[in-house]
């Protein structure tokens, strides 16, 4: 593999400043939960289903329990004090709540139970819950020895229909056109509903709405073409946006391989709030860890608002920014897809070679991790011809530098969701290069003295810069300040500020404690 | 060659060929008789001499063709008329005197992508400092005051931000166009605002992938931008229709 001879002090210089960067928004976050960790934590119970008006039953419990200020001491112990008065199940207690035939916060009021009981009583529960999601973690790794997944980098493909039965159709097809990767893209808002929709959908806008039941029929769907594939066909959702550590959860019950997870996507390009946003992110990492669920972080947005040259080097911090707080969740280099795209001005002079550099770049400074690259998008046009030659060049890129997960761009880029036959032309092309040019960054070097070097020393330069910058003044200010993406977000503003908690001194999460504890003690 | 412009076909190689490609999937798989039935849809397209040059299976009884063939049918150029939202684009600078000659004063407008659109690719081509395709965007302009509010503004809110900033304009965004989704928030826009006896207080402009100048003309909005659009474009109407209107007003 042909090498760029990075500044090594330099690359410590990012990692320590990452540290400090890091330490902060812990500092930012001590003692907070929120209503989504909340409703998390009550799904990862087992508590499901909606009411009569299409409200789901955690939504229910934690409003509940947050207008009655029974919210501090976290959902899993007023859970548990109302499984203990009641005797009833999980299952039997969401029911009767979302049939309104149960009043929870009676139940927990009457309850004088023992706190120590109620808590081991849910520590046992979640101790077997945790124990689900671990078997379903062995499952994937059993049909990956089976049916091994294509080589790197995997050919990751968007359906977008809406409907998730023809999203079935479009993915099975895709799979049998050679995609390792099929993302169900969401409706358009969803990132945006405090609750996460239920049951299988076939309406949406843009997209598919993220429900569990559409989850299994997408996995049920996938395990069955890779098995006829030979191939395991890994499935990716999204939970980001407003209820990310729910979706984390249902992804881990469903046994998705990849969710889209950044730690300030939302607060950037959805203007939610930061302390809901480093919360949630925090505990979805978690769940993503202990499922073994491959984060992709959106990184690549940056440079649809910003330009891609002069603002490489935003791209760069974030991704130390996401790596260290995602290895402060447990999450280990192999499971970060940080995320990076091919978004140079097409009309620049040498842009190839500086999209070569920058993703040569990322690649060396994150050597373990599948790193996720993005298509161009910005300098799409309608012109399909050409596009479809960008797309070839974004390959090649991708090809010589060695990435993890391509992200497949598709001619059609500005025009429509992908067509079948867009997604069949665009895995034809990266398979044709990805053959083509195998071992082309095996045969070549960077000239010492050359633009490429040149090129990625500059960014990591002023990557360290940044880096050191933000460390100095703290994220939340540089997030004030318009350093990501040019777009300033206050702190005390933005989406899902209400749903931020102070946690009580006797607060209990016992799923991050189990969580926790078990990924510390394997690594 | 002489060619006669009141009845022109498509040019492949020689004038009046009338040659024509299209590319299509077919829900069969791929085969002799799908290859068939490609040729069969070119025919019915009124397509003469149709090759199918391509065929391939896509799986699950899906297949993709590429297809030749030509047409006889003419249009009659001399008889076009399009609606267009400008006459003659200025360029920046041009744009910039227009305004501070005939108007006096900077330009408020605000600009959003409305409903549920997260997409603000678009918006950010025509309004950001940077602009796009080498053209600055509208925020860059002296003759400007812009506020953009980005993805996912309720019309009401757009409303109520307009009058707040004393807006001069409107532009919006729509790139989802899944179920005519844009069409109704747009119609709904054009409809808050008449509810309101605020529609002749602001000029609005809508812009996206599917939207032509038609369309908005139709949907009750001054003007319409499609795939493409540049912001000189964008600003060069808004200081002709804005001098218009702002003249009026003092005559």
């Amino acid at each position: 593999m042909a090498k760029l001879d990075l500044d090594q002090n330099k690359v410590k210089r990012c990692r320590l400043a990452s540290v400090k960067i890091a330490d902060s928004v812990d500092n930012y976050i001590e003692g907070l939960t929120t209503t989504s960790v909340e409703r998390t934590i009550l799904r990862l119970y087992g508590v499901d289903g909606v009411n009569s008006e299409e409200i789901p039953v955690p939504n229910l419990i934690v409003d509940q329990l947050n207008k009655a200020d029974l919210l501090e001491a976290g959902a899993a112990v007023r859970l548990g004090q109302a499984l203990l008065s009641s005797q009833l199940t999980v299952e039997d207690l969401s029911e009767a709540i979302a049939e309104n035939k149960l009043d929870i916060i009676k139940l927990i009021n009457n309850s004088n139970l023992n706190s120590n009981k109620v808590k081991s009583y849910m520590r046992e529960l979640a101790s077997n819950r945790a124990k689900k999601i671990k078997a379903i973690r062995e499952k994937r790794d059993e049909l990956q020895q089976e049916y091994p997944p294509g080589p790197k980098p995997w050919l990751y493909v968007i359906v977008a229909t809406g409907n998730i039965y023809e999203d079935v159709q479009q993915a099975r097809a895709a799979a049998r056109q050679g995609a390792d990767i099929v993302a169900v893209i969401r409706s358009t808002a969803q990132s945006l509903l405090d609750y996460v929709p239920y049951g299988p959908t076939t309406e949406g806008f843009g997209g598919t709405y993220a429900t569990q039941e559409n989850f299994k029929i997408m996995r049920e769907a996938l395990d069955e073409v890779g098995q006829e594939e030979g191939r395991y066909i890994q499935l990716v959702n999204y939970c980001s946006g407003l209820c990310m550590p729910e979706i984390a959860a249902m992804g881990a019950i469903e046994r998705l391989d990849m969710m889209l997870n950044d730690a300030m996507y939302g607060i950037l390009f959805r203007d939610i709030n930061m302390k809901r946003t480093f919360v949630d992110q925090y505990f979805s990492r978690l769940i993503n860890a202990y499922a073994g669920i491959i984060i992709n972080t959106g990184e690549d947005n940056y440079l649809t608002t910003a330009d891609a040259l002069s603002e490489a080097h935003t791209v760069v911090a974030s991704q130390f920014i996401n790596e260290e707080l995602a290895s402060r969740s447990q999450l280990p280099p192999e499971l970060m897809g940080l995320g990076h795209a091919f978004e140079i001005d097409p009309t620049v002079k040498d842009g190839f070679l500086l999209e070569i550099a920058q993703a040569q770049l990322v690649r060396q400074l994150f050597p373990e991790a599948p790193l996720k690259y993005m298509p161009p998008t910005k300098y799409m046009t309608g012109d399909i011809f050409k596009g479809h030659l960008q797309d070839g060049m974004f390959n090649l890129t991708s090809i010589i530098t060695g990435q993890g997960i391509q992200l497949l761009g598709m001619l059609t880029e500005a025009i429509h969701t992908p067509f079948m036959q867009d997604r069949a032309l665009s895995l034809e092309n990266a398979k044709y290069i990805f053959n083509n040019a195998c071992n082309l960054g095996g045969e070549i070097q960077f000239k010492p003295d050359g633009k490429i070097q040149g090129r990625a020393d500059k960014v990591l330069d002023e990557t360290v810069e940044m880096l050191e910058e933000i460390a100095e003044k703290g994220l939340i200010s540089a997030l004030e300040s318009g350093l990501f993406a040019g777009i300033e977000r206050p702190r005390n503003g933005g989406k899902g500020k209400d749903g931020v908690i102070k946690k009580a001194s006797d607060y209990y999460n016992p799923f991050a404690e189990i969580f926790r504890k078990e990924l510390v003690a394997s690594e | 060659m002489s060619r006669d412009l009141t009845a022109i076909k498509p040019y492949g190689d020689t004038m009046n060929d009338g040659k024509i490609q299209l590319s299509f999937t077919l829900p069969v798989p791929a085969g002799p008789e799908g290859k068939e039935a490609a040729r069969k849809m070119a025919s019915q397209l009124n397509l003469k001499e149709v090759e199918v040059v391509h065929t391939k299976d896509l799986g699950e009884d899906f297949s993709f063709y590429i297809v030749y063939g030509q047409t006889d049918k003419t249009i009659d150029y001399t008889k076009i008329r399009v609606a267009r939202a400008t006459s003659s684009v200025m360029d920046y600078y041009e744009i910039n005197e227009y305004i501070e000659e005939n108007i006096g004063r900077p330009l408020r407008v605000v600009g959003a992508c409305t409903g549920s659109d997260a997409h603000t690719v678009g918006l950010d081509a025509i309004m950001n400092m940077k602009g796009y395709s080498g053209e600055y965007g509208l925020e860059r302009y002296p003759m400007f005051k812009t506020l953009n509010l980005g993805s996912q503004v309720p019309n009401e809110e757009l409303i109520h931000k307009a009058l707040e900033f004393d807006a001069d304009a409107m532009l919006i965004s729509q790139v989802v166009t899944q179920k005519d989704i844009h069409v109704k928030n747009l119609t709904e826009l054009v409809e808050l605002l008449e509810a309101e006896r605020l529609r002749d207080k602001f000029t609005i402009v809508v812009g996206g992938p599917r939207i032509s100048h038609e369309l908005a003309l139709e949907l009750g909005f001054d003007a319409g931008f499609g795939i493409g659009t540049l912001p000189p474009e964008v600003a060069s109407f808004l200081a002709e229709e804005l001098n218009r209107e702002i003249n009026k007003e003092e005559n």
